[in-house]
């Protein structure tokens, strides 16, 4: 979230599109219960059904899963022709002036540099103008053809109301509602929230969609605002800390990245993640990389990492390719692999096509599962006859089980979707012989160790040197690991300004991100944390709620990063002058000195307005991007593309263009793609999600939610009911290319047959949390039907939109 | 629940005078439904506080699960999808239970002494261990909530969680509900606050939008808020004006004090004829305007 959860209650309006916050964030929703209570905010749900947001929303409107930033699209066009932007805004704050090569281009669906053979594209001429000095050339006038908002308007021009409504079956009336109700928040004393969630995320295009929502919000000004941003609902009560800690194949703790395979050097390393100002008085915080960097080397492997072997840069892998999940199970599927940990995770369950996972999982020599509950996954191997119909016999891997604690039975810290980062205390000793995770994985570390101690091995370092001195070795402490995230002085830190102060003495915890150095002096494993254990104690056990503004900005409760801040570039909440554009809901302000207010200032404290530092400070332009040069791997602007099953022949938007049809950039395996499914024998969309009773493939063990909602069902619609002859109650078959479920179907006035380019599109829901483990009755694996193709940018597969037939049994 | 701290004011099949020193606040429990998400956090909670289980049941088509309030589950939330204009849809979900009404009919109608009680401060209750089993409460209330339990031949229903409410704390569900649609307090703040949901309601479109007390049943300390409080058969045949039935009334007025005395047989014919066909006439509108529950 640039936001946070509380703060939703300042919204004028919230939009919940891509994301179903009633149902899968009840608890979160209170905010938006509260917007409407007492600020008269309005509530708008988009989605392909109506939801149990949609159930007390002011306005719905349907859509076709999988054709939001034909939506979207259409919102920026709204906007744009209806000239309903924050204008100040948008010329001090975001990218629309500047001046875009003249090599980049967009011709029917496809962008400039495309390797058709590779499915990736050379991001070179996705660039901006620089001029000698070095610096983006810009326009401020707007009026050149080349600079972005220019473009960005020929770009969406296409996204006309007509065909919008054309794409993605919202009729035109109810778009043009919505469009009118976003658009009052063009206002500078307005904001409009986005919630959105996996409905986004799990799309070939998924980034892209929320990128493109990101631009309306720019277009609005309301990023940095209060009840503004982009808010993502996080799943997990801990996925938020997950990608922070960077536990994704390509990152480093903090979003710090691993170096790729040809990054040998380490100068060159560092170079190209230290982004110089591409404007004259930016900030760039980026510029600070090195510091995160060898804070984090520290941290992992203190003495061993100085300055003469690069702070331990070789210890490092260096990536061939992405080894994202849906990766590594691929390489298992061809067999590469040996081994796989499986930890607090699901892959039978969670992972799309369900056959491919299962034989996956056969090609393996042994499969470590630690996990408080027995998973789907752990018991691939057994025959549960249609459930999961494989032959043990023929099953040659080993798997362990590591029964491991749940979160209620030990301490730390959680991170919510406000990047809130909050302490927790056991509730309850751990069953049986269930361990912490932090046990476990110490367990197998030390083991590991001891065998590269007494067996040597092509290259021991990285595992020999890591630092690992906790008091008991076996079992490092949540306090001990949080302490380490957070960052410590290893040498004394003398004040930059007054050489002869001491502001932090070797082995002190540090106050912030702002001490870390380059030189080794700082320890730190995860920047962005840095300050949530400081020498004042644990700040995120901290539970005083006051609120001065009476805007929800609890600066002592728990901790938030970066800094305790609450609310992400909030000095867009000020003009250019350092005026609140809404008074009466102001975070902070310049007072003639410095930088001040109820939340901290995410920004450089003492920059003045004069000064013209601009508040994207993360960005090396120092303003908020619609063009985003080569940031995405998909293009600059975002684009609609089908989903890779989709109901129709073309793109509606290029019709003539096969090669335009689906991301042209997003990642298909060879023997992944003919198992895409045709709309002559697949006719209808389906799309998966969850249900408020249960929590992913969990609760199903837990007597209580399995009353709340037993049973699998399919969702269907009065008009495609009639035509397969379902009534409500009756039994189903769901079949894709790739399997089929059975369910009982619920017949639902909620699920609307919508008109798309001219044919009739019908939509199939299908809840997930089914399986043949726990008290629920045994279901399908709803991933059984799912395809697996990733997005370009973050590899998430397209869960949301894809082809199945259903017949009643 | 038997409770020491609650005055009782009216004991079923009793006639002993109650007592009457104490003042006390009549209490309310109000159901917004325009702030109602369905999630059932409330049933989850009245199951934990109550330390019931019910069966884990299968799909039937709908949401509502378990399907129906049972001796175990004494709230269900009851999903009515309704399109009362064309073209706009309404998924209303109204969390079932006792109503606790302040003229109950199933304590008028219960013959075993002391079974069913009502406190002063209005909420009605069931004291099971004088519960005999005969299903006339049942009958007696004009919501079809009280259900009769297989396993001990006694009748449950919400309690509206007295042995909370009796030590100054919520009902479970309304501490739990998520959403606040659910809220806890004197009826006369509740009445208030309602009041100013109706006036945001209004504001929204919703021009018929009014609150659920019904008098036929001298009010309750259930009430909701409903965004069309002219129809409320279409929140899942939620009755429009809820009477106890004469036979009920005359049961308790004439009948069960000639019953005492032996006498009245012929009467009782009637009466029984009526227990089992049922007096549900609410259920009939019930099913016009809705679709898929
Ligand atoms: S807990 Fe509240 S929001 Fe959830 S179903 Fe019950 S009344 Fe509705
Ligand atoms: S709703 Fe029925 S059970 Fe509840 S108090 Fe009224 S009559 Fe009795
Ligand atoms: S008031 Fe108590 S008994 Fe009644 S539904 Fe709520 S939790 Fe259950």
């Amino acid at each position: 979230m640039t936001n946070h959860w509380v703060d939703i209650k300042n919204a004028n309006l919230v939009l919940v599109m891509g994301g179903n916050a009633a149902e899968a964030h009840p608890c979160g929703f209170k905010w938006v219960t509260e917007a409407k209570a007492h600020n008269k905010a309005k509530l708008i749900v988009v989605d392909p059904r109506f939801t149990r947001s949609a159930a007390v929303a002011d306005y719905y409107a349907p859509v076709r899963a999988g054709s939001d930033i034909a939506f979207l699209g259409g919102v920026i066009n709204y906007l744009l022709t209806n000239n309903k932007i924050q204008h100040e805004y948008v010329k001090a704050y975001t990218d629309a002036g500047f001046i875009v090569r003249t090599d980049y281009t967009f011709e029917d669906g496809v962008f400039s540099g495309y390797d058709e053979t590779k499915r990736k594209y050379d991001k070179s001429t996705w660039m901006y103008e620089l001029g000698a000095d070095g610096y983006v050339k810009t326009d401020p006038t707007l009026t050149n053809p080349r600079c972005v908002f220019n473009l960005m308007k020929t770009h969406y021009a296409r996204y006309t109301p007509e065909l919008v409504s054309s794409i993605t079956g919202t009729p035109k009336e109810q778009f043009l509602k919505v469009c009118e109700m976003i658009a009052e928040t063009s206002a500078p004393d307005r904001t409009m929230t986005i919630m959105y969630a996996l409905g986004w995320t799990q799309h070939s295009v998924g980034a892209q969609m929320i990128r493109t929502a990101a631009m309306v919000q720019l277009l609005l000004g309301n990023i940095g605002m209060v009840g503004g941003g982009m808010n993502a609902l996080r799943g997990h009560s801990n996925i938020q800390g997950l990608t922070d800690l960077g536990l994704l194949s390509e990152a480093l703790p903090g979003y710090l990245t691993l170096p790729k395979e040809a990054e040998t050097d380490y100068k060159a390393y560092i170079e190209k993640r230290v982004q110089k100002p591409l404007r004259p008085g930016q900030f760039s915080y980026w510029q600070n990389y090195g510091k995160f960097h060898v804070s984090l080397m520290k941290a992992w492997y203190g003495d061993a990492a100085h300055k003469d072997n690069n702070f331990a840069f070789d210890y490092l892998p260096k990536l061939d390719k992405p080894h994202d999940i849906l990766q590594v199970f691929e390489d298992m599927h061809q067999g590469k692999l040996n081994g796989y940990f499986c930890q607090g995770f699901n892959p039978l369950a969670a992972f799309p096509c369900k056959a491919k996972v299962g034989r996956a999982l056969t090609k393996l020599k042994y499969l470590v599962t630690i996990d408080p509950l027995v998973t789907e996954t752990s018991t691939f191997w057994e025959n549960h006859g249609e459930y999961n119909d494989v032959d043990p016999a023929k099953i040659q891997t080993e798997v362990f089980r590591l029964p491991s604690t749940c979160f209620a039975e030990e301490d730390g810290s959680l991170v919510s979707s406000s990047r809130v980062l909050q302490w927790h205390w056991k509730g309850a000793d751990p069953t049986a012989e269930a361990k912490s995770d932090l046990e476990i994985v110490a367990g197998i570390f030390l083991r590991l160790r001891g065998l590269y101690q007494k067996e040597g091995g092509a290259f021991p370092d990285p595992i020999l040197k890591v630092t690992w001195n906790y008091a008991i070795l076996s079992a490092p402490s949540p306090e001990e690991i949080a302490r380490e995230y957070s960052g410590k002085a290893l040498d004394d830190l003398m004040d930059p300004k007054d050489k002869t102060k001491v502001v932090r003495k070797a082995g002190e915890q540090l106050d912030g991100f702002g001490q870390l150095t380059d030189d080794g002096k700082t320890a730190c494993g995860c920047w962005i944390f840095s300050g949530a254990w400081s020498e004042k104690g644990n700040l995120m056990g901290r539970r005083d709620n006051s609120d001065p503004s009476g805007l929800g900005i609890t600066l002592n409760w728990a901790y938030a990063w970066p800094s305790n801040r609450r609310v992400q570039y909030n000095r867009a909440s000020c003009d250019p002058s350092g005026k609140p554009w809404d008074p009466k809901r102001k975070l902070i302000g310049w007072n003639g000195a410095k930088w001040a207010g109820v939340d901290v200032p995410d920004f450089k404290p003492d920059a003045a307005p004069e000064d013209a530092m601009n508040p994207f400070i993360m960005n090396s332009e120092g303003v908020g991007r619609f063009f985003v040069v080569d940031k995405m791997g998909d293009g600059p602007f975002p684009e609609h593309y089908e989903p890779f099953e989709s109901p129709l022949d073309v793109n509606p938007l290029h019709p003539k263009n096969p090669k335009a049809k689906n991301s042209p950039a997003a990642r298909v395996f060879k023997d992944d793609l003919d198992q895409f499914g045709d709309a002559k024998e697949f006719p209808y969309v389906a799309t998966t999600y969850r249900l408020t009773e249960h929590f992913h493939y969990w609760t199903k063990h837990t007597k209580l939610a399995a009353i709340m909602q037993p049973e699998q069902f399919v969702e269907i619609g009065e008009d495609l009911a009639k035509m397969k002859n379902i009534k409500s109650g009756d039994r189903v078959r769901v079949r894709s290319i790739r399997g089929f479920i059975k369910a009982v179907a619920v017949v639902t006035k909620r699920i609307r047959t919508l008109e798309v380019y001219g044919k009739k599109v019908y939509t199939v829901g299908i809840p997930i949390h089914w399986g043949f483990q726990g008290l629920a009755p045994n279901g399908f694996i709803a991933n059984t039907l799912t395809p697996s193709v990733g997005d370009a940018n973050t590899q998430t597969p397209e869960f949301k939109a894809f082809l199945v037939t259903i017949d009643k049994l | 629940m038997a409770l020491q701290s609650l005055d009782i004011t009216s004991r079923s099949a009793t006639t002993t005078p109650s007592p009457g020193v104490r003042q006390t606040q009549k209490v309310a429990k109000l159901i917004d439904i325009s702030k109602c998400i369905g999630c059932k956090a409330c049933q989850v909670a009245c199951m934990e506080w109550n330390d019931l289980r019910d069966e884990i049941g299968t799909n039937h088509g709908v949401y509502d699960n378990p399907l129906d309030l049972t001796d175990k589950s004494w709230t269900v939330m009851r999903f009515s999808e309704v399109e009362l204009e064309k073209g706009k849809l309404e998924w209303l979900i109204r969390k079932d239970g006792c109503m606790h009404c302040a003229d109950p009919g199933c304590l008028k109608a219960c013959p075993a002494p002391g079974a069913i009680v009502q406190y002063s401060n209005g909420i009605v209750d069931f004291h099971e261990e004088h519960c005999i089993g005969c299903g006339y409460c049942i009958t007696g209330c004009p919501f079809n909530i009280p259900r009769l339990s297989k396993k001990d031949d006694k009748v449950y229903k919400c309690t509206l969680c007295s042995d909370r409410v009796s030590v100054g704390m919520e009902p479970a569900c309304v501490k739990t509900c998520p959403t606040g649609a659910l809220v806890f307090g004197s009826k006369e703040d509740m009445i208030q606050h309602a009041e100013e949901r109706i006036v945001d309601l209004k504001s929204r479109g919703y021009n018929n939008a009014g609150l659920y007390d019904p008098p036929g049943v001298g009010g309750t300390h259930v009430m909701y808020v409903l965004q069309h409080a002219d129809q409320p058969q279409i929140y899942n045949g939620l009755p429009k004006d809820p009477q106890i039935s004469l036979l009920v009334e005359l049961w308790k007025g004439v009948l069960k004090p000639i019953m005492s005395l032996g006498l009245g047989l012929v009467a009782l014919t009637g009466f029984f004829h009526y227990v089992t066909v049922g007096p549900n006439e609410v259920k009939e509108d019930a099913n016009e305007n809705q679709h898929g529950r």
